[in-house]
């Protein structure tokens, strides 16, 4: 008899016939396997992110005469560009609930919402990129720059993949309701969208405020 | 529209790589035009190209890592050639720039496409069957990795058609691989080359972590896993935590290259010292990647044809963490001559020593395992005992390397050189070989021919030796890695001693070839009837060969340590099989296209970065995309195989091992 | 090499071989009397764990290494590079620079400088400042010891000494580009008396290493013929370093330079 409760994992179709003594049933079920595998994923991104904040800690010196940080960062745009992600965090798990409940039109509202969030933050990041490029202090003048831009940037284009995603997410679930391997996805996506902010947490102290210190 | 593509890219004016690129060119149109004639393409598609299918794509990494190999040597033998011409007056028959390319090829060429994805195939095929289950984790995802592989491949081998390889050595250091003092495709092919397939690697590691940690037969907790699949969990462990930092390293070049950014410049404060420790944090635990399920191969081998269990079971899973661990931790005792001062230089070297602990005891374990047992000289056992007295001296001369001070005088020497390919060869190579003919019969149902296999192992053992023992002695007495002229010509004795142990390895890898095309011709007789050729311990030897798709028609019930062999054993003593389960139909995931078409446009974008096409390179990304929507959309994984053929197979199976269960034994 | 690097190789390496070589007998004479054929071995076929063998066989190569470790330690300490050597003499300056594809060696105290040939007085220590105006290198005297990275817009340090007279051969050790096999250089180690009289007389001769010598000498070639400056820009060396030096007159190498002439 197979269970019908959850989808297995690949063909698991042992009835479970006998106790082996040490509590291993076999294999778990896709909801585990799944967002488990996701998080090892995820795991490897904040390897990534360790060596781009190892690179900058490297070369936040390395001026080459030109700006350094605390000629360079706002602390007022980048307390609303938190806000933002933040935000953008808090209703992604509104999302989640509503989507626990299958409810078609608030999920939407909020994954929208999410996306809108997630576009301030990237505007702000996009102006304040193009604001120092103008000034002069682009990834080019020197190798602090291009550790700042770099490890931003990259936070940046894995926000930017983030909402291309949540687009794919929303028509989907507008086309094909909340089946199983979609609520999956969308876990998978809202871990995503939460650990980047935790990146940002880490780069908003590492590189701003500790940055602007006085 | 062609960005800096020209037909000055073609190699007109230097007949080796013209001449290799049309026979390339003729060996694959060939091979096209034949499997048209035979109708080949639709059974090629469905059953290996789409295939998610582990045990295919497992058979497919291996046919990527044998067919770069044959590249890979014809580069090593280029270079030996050339060493052992260009002495004193005489220049050889390759330019520097030639010769430069040559040796950055064969480097990266061995551990990325070679190594790797033999030892990827090898975990492939292996690890699910032996955990007792029916795929790996994410098997679409798998599919996908082992094609991003194959375009990091295409690419690296595209260079020698149109435009150059990387000039740097295999690792690219700055400031000579930047832009300044490498203006050419060469660096660039490297660079995508390795992101494209470094993706696929990341890829491969979710899924084996996964599949290991998550999905495994009822009873099989951890400390019941083969140790295959604990060097495999350990490898992929490595994998998962390793690659990003070379993707970064990368990923800086890249930037530096192509938008003028100063991470590792000489200009605009760039580090070229952080290069060298982004890529060693790396590279140091790539070879551990490689050698750990190396020692899982010979674990098994060794435990099979001594007809014992393992020695040691746990100090085996410690050591083998333990190497996983402390492979972190010494990455600096690659540039010990940096300057970066005793105290850093001493840890690091104690670092790097401290590792070959959990080595040693691991080939005591070993030794033991063969102690009190019937030890069988199959081939497997022969590339067992060939690493056991290689790989120790590797070792040593590793630990040797390990003390800053004698590694003052023998950096960057062919003692390294030697060193190196002594671990790697001794090491990971004869495990690859012992792996390829233990389990070829499980994959196509038949056994390799075995005097063929004991000569292929000879040209190895012995042409390994002819070829890098005198580069220890070189490397005392002052001769560095690299060299296109050699100064000295009293090392003329010991170059060509080199050429010859090289040209043995030629042999070798020919023999291997024929010993394959002759195993095929032959193989009825000596088909694998019962799915147990060796007497095996582990559960892959519970199905026959080649297993079904979905590999087992119950999952088995998990007992003890060695399911199998306790399993087995049973049966023999009782005269009779286990209970017939209860069989049901099989879900098992479908076949998808999505890995050869993600891989083909990301080669595109790939070339198109290269070549500054700037057009392709987003028709390339969007394309990528556009598949991977179009693989999301999809409303059907799974297709379900019926309980009839399910009970069939088995029952199959069932009386086959019924008829033949005495002469399974082979220890007795 | 340096006796005490050889002197730590060679015992390391005894040490390592007193294991190894019985492990590998015992492989091979394991493998053969436990073969299946042979009815003399006992058959132990359930025995897989004893806490006796576990027990030495972590501790055999634990206490090879805790001994190596020691070595190591000291070794590293005592033989480090940028540690002056211990010596009545007072010792001689040396100011390396590594380009492409050949070695510029200045006398800052003698006010000269030498290409592909570096001279020292035997018996005296001689104290390295190293850099590279291109890329990495290593300067290495085999015969000598230690060798060191050459890394542009950084110093390395490195001490050493030639004991007895004699001409030793150097060489890069690390591969630097197309140009890379010709940089070969020869050390000639002189009695002091007679360094003392070639550093003097070639000075003020021939040419200078001045903006526009360097200049010259920056341009890409390899397989360079040994040449001596008789004057040189004073700071030549630092200002290498800080990437103030005058700039060549081509283009940066682009590192794809024909091969030499035959016959070199």
């Amino acid at each position: 008899m197979s269970t019908i409760s959850e989808t297995p994992a690949i063909g698991l179709t042992h009835g479970g016939s006998e106790d082996t003594g040490l509590g291993h049933r076999g294999p778990e079920s896709k909801s585990i396997v799944v967002p488990y595998g996701f998080w090892l994923f995820v795991l490897s991104d904040m390897v990534l992110f360790s060596a781009l904040f190892a690179s900058y800690a490297t070369l936040v010196h390395a001026t080459d005469g030109g700006p350094a940080t605390n000629q360079l960062f706002d602390r007022n745009l980048v307390a609303i560009e938190t806000m933002a992600l933040l935000l953008s965090s808090f209703v992604c798990g509104l999302a989640m609930i509503t989507a626990k409940r299958k409810n078609m039109a608030w999920t939407q509202i909020w994954l929208v919402v999410t996306g809108l969030f997630g576009l301030v933050f990237l505007s702000i990041e996009l102006f304040e990129f193009g604001k120092m490029i103008g000034e002069g202090a682009g990834p080019q003048r020197s190798a602090f720059l291009s550790a700042f831009f770099t490890l931003v940037g990259c936070h940046g284009a894995h926000v930017t993949a983030g909402l291309l995603w949540l687009g794919t997410m929303i028509a989907q679930i507008w086309a094909k309701g909340f089946r199983q391997d979609i609520t999956r996805r969308l876990l998978c996506f809202s871990v995503f969208w939460h650990a980047l902010d935790i990146i940002w947490v880490a780069i908003f102290t590492i590189v701003y405020l500790i940055g602007t210190l006085p | 529209m062609f960005g800096r593509l020209t037909l000055a890219a073609i190699p007109f004016d230097q007949p080796i790589p013209l001449i290799t690129s049309l026979v390339v060119l003729l060996v694959i149109g060939g091979l096209a035009v034949w499997i048209s004639k035979n109708k080949w393409w639709p059974y090629l598609w469905n059953e290996y190209i789409t295939s998610t299918d582990h045990k295919r794509i497992g058979v497919m990494y291996i046919v990527l890592a044998l067919v770069m190999l044959v590249r890979g040597f014809a580069d090593g033998i280029m270079m030996r050639a050339q060493q052992a011409i260009a002495i004193g007056p005489s220049q050889g028959y390759l330019t520097p720039e030639h010769y430069n390319q040559i040796f950055t090829a064969h480097g990266t060429i061995m551990i990325f496409f070679v190594a790797m994805p033999f030892v990827i195939g090898f975990m492939n095929f292996v690890v699910p069957l032996q955990l007792g289950v029916r795929d790996v984790a994410f098997p679409t995802m798998n599919n996908v990795s082992f094609w991003l592989n194959a375009s990091g491949a295409l690419l690296v081998n595209l260079s020698l058609f149109l435009g150059e390889f990387a000039r740097t050595g295999w690792l690219a250091f700055p400031p000579l691989s930047e832009s300044q003092f490498s203006p050419g495709v060469g660096v660039d092919y490297y660079l995508v080359a390795l992101q494209i397939s470094g993706v696929g690697t990341v890829l491969t590691a979710v899924n084996f972590v996964t599949t290991i940690l998550k999905t495994r037969a009822p009873g099989m907790s951890y400390l019941r896993m083969p140790v295959f699949c604990w060097t495999a969990l350990a490898s992929n462990l490595i994998m998962l935590a390793a690659f990003p930092v070379l993707t970064v390293a990368l990923a800086q070049l890249m930037l530096d290259r192509y938008l003028g950014f100063h991470f590792f410049t000489n200009d605009g404060g760039g580090n070229s010292m952080l290069y060298m420790n982004l890529i060693w944090v790396w590279g140091h635990p790539e070879v551990y990647i490689l050698v750990l399920p190396a020692f899982g191969i010979y674990s098994e081998v060794a435990a099979t044809f001594s007809g014992k269990p393992l020695f040691g079971y746990r100090s085996m899973v410690f050591a083998t963490l333990a190497i996983c661990i402390i492979s972190y931790m010494v990455w600096l005792h690659h540039f010990f001559t940096m300057g970066a001062g005793g105290d850093i230089n001493a840890v690091f070297g104690i670092a790097s020593m401290v590792i070959g602990i959990p080595t040693g005891v691991k080939i005591y374990n070993w030794l033991f395992t063969m102690y009190g047992g019937r030890v069988r000289f199959n081939v497997p056992v022969y590339y067992l005992i060939g690493f056991m007295l290689t790989f120790v001296v590797g070792g040593l001369t590793g630990v040797l390397l390990a003390i800053p001070p004698v590694d003052f005088v023998v950096h960057n020497s062919l003692f390294l050189v030697a060193h190196f390919h002594q671990v790697i060869i001794g090491g990971v190579v004869f495990a690859l070989m012992a792996g390829y003919t233990y389990w070829f019969p499980k994959a196509f149902g038949f056994t390799l021919d075995e005097r063929l296999g004991k000569a292929v192992f000879w040209c190895w053992f012995i042409g390994f030796h002819l070829a890098f023992i005198p580069s220890y002695l070189l490397g005392l007495w002052g001769a560095t890695r690299r060299m296109q002229h050699i100064p000295d010509p009293s090392w003329a004795p010991f170059l060509a001693v080199e050429l010859v142990g090289a040209a043995i390895i030629g042999l070798g890898i020919v023999l291997t070839v024929v010993q394959l095309l002759y195993s095929i011709k032959t193989r009825d007789q000596r088909r694998d009837i019962t799915g147990d050729p060796w007497d095996g311990r582990t559960l892959e030897w519970l199905t026959l060969s080649p297993p079904p798709h979905y590999n087992f028609a119950v999952l088995p019930d998990v007992h003890g340590e060695e399911a199998y062999w306790t399993r087995k054993q049973t049966a023999i003593k009782e005269e009779k099989l286990i209970d017939e389960p209860h069989y049901q139909p099989i879900e098992m995931p479908i076949n998808t296209p999505t890995g050869v078409i993600v891989a083909f446009f990301a080669s595109v974008c790939g070339f198109a970065v290269i070549w500054y096409i700037w057009w392709l390179a987003i028709v390339g990304l969007i394309g990528a995309f556009a598949i991977f929507v179009w693989y999301a959309w999809r409303d059907e994984h799974e297709h379900i195989i019926p309980v009839e053929e399910v009970r069939a197979n088995a029952r199959e199976r069932r009386r086959i091992r019924m008829e033949h269960l005495h002469s399974i034994s082979q220890s007795t | 090499m340096g006796a005490a690097e050889k002197t730590i190789l060679i015992n390391s390496t005894a040490i390592m071989l007193a294991i190894i070589i019985p492990t590998m007998i015992a492989t091979v004479a394991f493998a053969w009397w436990f073969r299946r054929g042979n009815s003399k071995a006992t058959y132990l076929p359930d025995w897989e764990y004893s806490g006796a063998i576990e027990m030495v066989v972590w501790a055999i190569p634990a206490l090879t290494i805790m001994l190596l470790g020691g070595i190591t330690w000291i070794g590293s300490h005592e033989l480090e590079p940028s540690h002056a050597l211990k010596s009545a003499r007072p010792p001689l300056k040396v100011e390396v620079v590594s380009l492409d594809w050949k070695w510029l060696f200045i006398y800052p105290d003698q006010g000269i400088a030498t290409v592909n040939q570096l001279v020292v007085p035997a018996g005296t220590p001689v104290s390295f400042r190293l850099t590279s105006a291109t890329v990495w290198n290593a300067f290495f005297v085999p015969q000598m010891g230690t060798m060191i990275y050459t890394m542009p817009r950084m110093t390395t340090r490195l001490n050493l000494q030639a004991n007895r007279q004699g001409t030793f051969e150097g060489l890069s050790s690390h591969f630097s580009g197309d140009g890379f096999p010709g940089m070969q250089f020869k050390v000639q180690s002189l009695p002091p008396d007679q360094f003392a009289t070639w550093a003097q007389g070639a000075r003020g001769q021939g040419l200078a290493l001045d903006g526009r010598g360097y200049s010259e000498l920056s341009k890409p070639s390899s397989y360079v013929k040994p040449m001596t400056y008789g004057a040189v820009a004073p700071g030549l060396f630092d200002a290498i370093v800080a990437n103030r030096a005058p700039p060549s007159p081509v283009p940066a190498p682009q590192h794809n330079e024909p091969a030499p002439p035959a016959g070199v």
